[in-house]
């Protein structure tokens, strides 16, 4: 496989991950907005949500203030903002279209179906009340491709180059979250039971669609550090770093085994995976949160640079 | 004759080059006039290059270097016989047909002045003609160093007047196609009695006449080529006879020094 | 489909019939489905240009032009000859040019044609093959009269159309196909592959690896290439995937560089080498060339080719058959003035409003003019171009092409079409039945280029 097809479709991956994250955390920042508060919260909602989606710079080189149409706005459709729905889906697209040849015709269609029917929505006839079927149809069309997908593809360097991409864009995306949120999973005595932090609570669970699934793993009410045990330490959570490195180690492991040989991203994975698998949140509470989830977010961008270089993305 | 020649071409970068490509028509052949006795070119994985023979007939060496490097030198050095053959060139292995020679090419497509100066070429028989075409390259453009550039034509020469050795070979190419004349660019050495820089890496003409064959010119010096010139490759015009053509990635702020040695020797010293 | 007398012709009965017991809006519905399934499937074709977008649909047409087995066995009988007579010119003008000696073509029309590439003087070809891919575009102008109209030595495009139209019709009617004994066409992938392996360099031990090169997902064929590469199993490759590494052109693959023997290119000659073509291309290799020239990769098509499809070579073409087969074209060319001689300028200059003229070095339906339906204006600009550069145009006169009926707007119509059958030359010649039938949408339109609005058709080839 040439190198650039190995980058393209990692690519392609971590765009329809994102696009897929951005529905949600548009989704949940909406919700928060909604509750009836003054404006003041609802801006700071907004602030976390880009500062999440990581899309903060851009939006305020961009506008003055913050209004709940102009966020949705930039999140959604804004071309300029390279994270946007419509940029990840395009970019997508246009790498998909790049490597037509890797992927099969369901992948294809489903693929190409919602870069069709996105770019045909227009921004302006959006009115609040189909924000929702919008967020839900571009989380539909995520689970759609990756559906068609894991169904059809043959296990090879194609899909391992995919599976890679989507689980690391997925580690990025929830240890983006908590570094925005730790704060509100910090222990203050003061704060505790009161109304907004259960939904504050609520959000990032939801933001990584975990509220329901929340409750059957603990079987309790929302607890700040249970909430980032699962979001960190939980192998059964589909979204937590511990499981995108778990199949971020399988499939590196398969890549090894199917090329014959291991490369530094290999021992880079490894390290990760066992501290997260030898990890306990009482520990990480005391030597900080917050400096955990940053030393993550290095490692998980150190790898993607070693993926990249073991693997010739670029030639 | 025997002549030494050492030609040596380095190039430096202020960033590093990477992956670079070169083709060299750096190797002289033998023929009726001059014959080849030593001959080395070296560079950097010269010993893995691919070697093969152009459209022209010049023995080329494709190098490539897979990794990156702040300088690079290529160094062509050997001893050569040379005949006075009055610059008639015979017994060259020839790889495309004489008519090929009539083509034109960007640097070489005539204007209305090259028009002009053919229409000033007095002579009826074809070998006068040619010395009088010389003679007339020669008068309208000056040698004057650093007027003209690698990439000037020879339309762009002879409007302006000036140039070196390679825009008075492209204007006597153009003006004798124009005449019909299958005319071709020759580059080499030449010996000019002195130890000079690079002056000594030269380039003249060559034009094809019916019942004679191939037969040399040089507008910048006025004469056909003697003893003292050593005959390295041609092609239709500077472009494809270009004794190093490369392609790199990387590789900002170039710098090119250029030392050519042309130095005859006793027969002795050839021992 | 009509004859010269009244009726429908023999081939065209069973599909006649059918025609006949469709209602109107089923066939409107069905053709709307096929569109639907193109967009879905990524089968579009870029315009340049054109301001909408840079993918557009080529117009399919749901009604199959059908062609009998007699019809197709002296077509193929008369393609092959030209084939391999426009390969036996190619390797001649690119050696010894005995053509030229013997005086048949003159020695200006190719030393100073820019189609001919002097660099390409003596290179070995394996099997001296030169053009392994041709598109040969025909028109039918009476019942038993084709004509050859150009000859497409380059990088001839549109055989995905041909399969993915079979591909298209079979699943919509597949009734249709059980009615008719049609000549299969999904072979030709295959066939392509199985020629390029034939013209490996001399001397390649084991299984060579193959590459489509495309210039990128922008270009107007992309879709194309992505089509053949994964039909054949082969890389598709850009010049930034490729490199001359250790004396080989080479991939750079997830685990390195990786050899490649033969590099079926989809980009133009002028763009394969900045060392030795356009030095500011970015999309070939730079020493691609050189390589090519010491037998360590193939080109195909070769560069240089184009001096065989050249609209100024066309009108020697059946000269250059009888020169190298000894034997009498089979199939005609359309007659062809040469504005570069006087006496032909002149009668073109005197004609136009009834004549076609076309660049020498044009492709795609650019740069000419449709006498009949120009308006005076138009032909009054034209002819101050013509005057200009007479050497850059030849005339054809306008041709009664033949029609096939067409869903329209209005309904069932004929349009005018002509037909682009596919030929693969290697270590034998292979051909698929039929080829890319091109139909001008427009009433009354003989212009049936893609890039100009043509639709394209499946094209049946009878069994006996």
């Amino acid at each position: 496989m040439l190198g650039r097809t190995a980058n393209d479709l990692y690519w392609l991956a971590r765009y329809v991950e994102r696009a897929e994250n951005m529905a949600r955390l548009i989704e949940v920042g909406y919700r928060i907005v909604l509750l009836p508060r003054d404006g003041e919260g609802a801006h700071e909602e907004w602030r976390s949500t880009l500062a999440s989606a990581g899309c903060a710079q851009g939006f305020f080189d961009k506008h003055e203030t913050l209004s709940t149409r102009d966020v949705i706005n930039y999140l959604l459709f804004d071309c300029t903002n390279p994270s946007s729905v419509k940029s990840c889906l395009a970019a997508a697209r246009r790498n998909g279209r790049a490597q037509r040849t890797s992927l099969t015709r369901d992948m294809w269609e489903s693929l190409n179906a919602a870069w069709i029917e996105f770019s045909a929505i227009k921004p302006e006839s959006v009115t609040a009340g189909e924000l929702p079927r919008i967020l839900d149809w571009v989380r539909s069309r995520s689970a759609l491709y990756r559906g068609a997908m894991l169904n059809t593809i043959l296990r090879n360097d194609t899909f391992f180059f995919m599976q890679l991409g989507t689980f690391l864009e997925r580690a990025d995306n929830t240890s983006r979250i908590l570094d925005v949120k730790y704060y509100v999973l910090l222990p203050h005595v003061e704060m505790v039971g009161s109304g907004i932090d259960a939904v504050q609570w609520a959000a990032i669970l939801r933001s990584v669609s975990a509220h329901r699934s929340y409750r059957w793993v603990y079987k309790e009410n929302y607890k700040p550090w249970r909430i980032a045990e699962y979001l960190i330490l939980n192998q059964a959570m589909p979204r937590s770093l511990r499981s995108c490195y778990e199949q971020i180690g399988v499939t590196l492991d398969d890549l090894a085994e199917y090329y014959g040989g291991q490369h530094a991203c290999h021992g880079t994975a490894t390290g990760t995976r066992q501290r997260l698998a030898k990890g306990d949140i009482d520990n990480i509470f005391q030597s900080g949160l917050h400096e955990f989830i940053e030393d993550f977010i290095s490692r998980n961008n150190r790898l993607g640079n070693e993926v990249a270089d073991a693997y010739h993305f670029n030639g | 004759m025997l002549i030494s020649i050492g030609h040596v071409t380095r190039y430096t970068y202020g960033l590093p080059a990477a992956c670079s490509v070169h083709t060299l028509r750096l190797t002289p052949p033998s023929f009726e006039g001059q014959r080849v006795l030593s001959w080395r070119v070296e560079m950097p994985e010269i010993a893995g290059a691919v070697q093969y023979r152009d459209a022209f007939g010049n023995v080329s060496h494709l190098v490539s270097i897979p990794r990156s490097y702040d300088e690079i030198s290529i160094i062509a050095r050997g001893v050569v016989e040379t005949k006075d053959k009055s610059g008639l060139v015979r017994g060259l292995m020839e790889a495309a047909p004489v008519r090929i020679f009539l083509r034109e090419t960007p640097k070489t497509a005539p204007d209305s002045n090259i028009r002009a100066l053919v229409a000033d070429v007095a002579q009826a028989d074809p070998i006068d003609r040619m010395h009088d075409l010389m003679r007339l390259v020669g008068e309208r453009v000056e040698y004057a160093v650093g007027t003209t550039t690698a990439s000037t034509s020879a339309a762009e020469a002879l409007r302006t007047g000036r140039g070196v050795c390679q825009d008075h070979a492209h204007v006597f190419i153009s003006a004798a196609r124009l005449m019909g004349f299958p005319a071709r660019y020759v580059s080499g050495y030449f010996l000019t009695g002195d130890i000079l820089g690079s002056e000594a890496q030269h380039a003249w003409a060559e034009v094809y006449i019916n019942g004679l064959g191939w037969l040399g010119f040089d507008p910048a010096n006025q004469i056909c080529p003697t003893e003292s010139y050593i005959r390295l490759g041609c092609g239709l015009d500077s472009l494809s006879a270009a004794p190093i053509t490369g392609n790199r990635t990387g590789g900002g702020n170039e710098n090119l020094d250029v030392f050519v040695e042309v130095q005859q020797q006793s027969s002795a010293q050839q021992q | 489909m009509y004859g010269s007398g009244e009726g429908v012709r023999p081939p065209y009965h069973a599909v006649a019939e059918w025609l006949g017991t469709q209602a109107l809006g089923d066939l409107r519905q069905k053709l709307a489905d096929a569109e639907t399934m193109f967009r879905r499937t990524g089968i579009t074709f870029a315009v340049y240009g054109s301001e909408d977008t840079s993918e557009r649909l080529i117009p399919f047409d749901i009604i199959p032009r059908i062609i009998s087995a007699a019809e197709w066995r002296k077509l193929a009988a008369g393609i092959e000859q030209r084939v391999r007579a426009l390969n036996a010119f190619m390797f001649d003008i690119y050696h010894r040019q005995e053509i030229i000696r013997a005086g048949k073509v003159p020695e200006e029309l190719i030393v100073s044609n820019s189609a001919f590439v002097p660099e390409m003087m003596g290179v070995s070809v394996p099997l001296g093959i030169y053009s392994h891919i041709i598109g040969i575009d025909i028109v039918r102008t009476g019942e038993s009269d084709f004509f050859v109209l150009e000859d497409n030595t380059r990088t001839p495009s549109g055989v995905s159309y041909m399969l993915e139209n079979r591909e298209t019709m079979m699943h919509m009617f597949p009734d249709l196909f059980a009615r008719n004994r049609v000549a299969p066409v999904e072979n030709y992938p295959e066939n392509l592959l199985k020629t390029l392996e034939s013209v490996a360099p001399t001397g390649l031990k084991g299984e060579p690896t193959i590459a489509l090169l495309t210039p990128g997902q922008f270009n107007s064929a992309y879709y194309e290439h992505s089509f053949l590469a994964d039909q054949m199993g082969v890389e598709l490759v850009e010049g930034r995937d490729l490199a001359v590494i250790d004396g080989y052109l080479q991939m750079k693959t997830t685990q390195g560089p990786r050899r490649i023997d033969v590099l079926y290119r989809r980009i133009d000659d002028d763009f394969l080498d900045p060392l030795v073509f356009r030095s500011d291309s970015v999309l070939g290799v730079p020493g691609l060339f050189d390589l090519y020239r010491a037998g360590r990769v193939t080109i195909v098509n070769a560069p240089g080719g184009g001096i065989a499809d050249d609209k100024a070579i066309y009108s020697y073409i059946p000269e250059i058959i009888k020169f190298y087969t000894g034997r009498a074209p089979i199939l005609q060319n359309v007659p062809t003035y040469n504005c570069r001689k006087a006496d032909d300028l002149k009668y073109v200059l005197e004609h136009l409003p009834e004549l076609v003229v076309k660049e020498v070095h044009g492709s795609g339906g650019y740069g000419m003019l449709v006498g009949p339906t120009a308006s005076s204006s138009e032909i009054e600009a034209f002819r101050a171009k013509l005057t200009a550069n007479p050497s850059n145009y030849i005339a054809q006169p306008t041709l009664a092409l033949s029609t096939s009926p067409t869903m329209v707007e209005a309904g069932v119509a004929p349009r005018h079409l002509d037909l682009r059958p596919f030929v693969l030359v290697g270590d034998e010649v292979r051909m698929t039945a039929g080829g890319l039938t091109r139909v001008a949408m427009r009433a009354g339109s003989l212009v049936v280029n893609s890039s100009q609005g043509g639709g394209t058709k499946d094209t049946w080839v009878l069994q006996d």
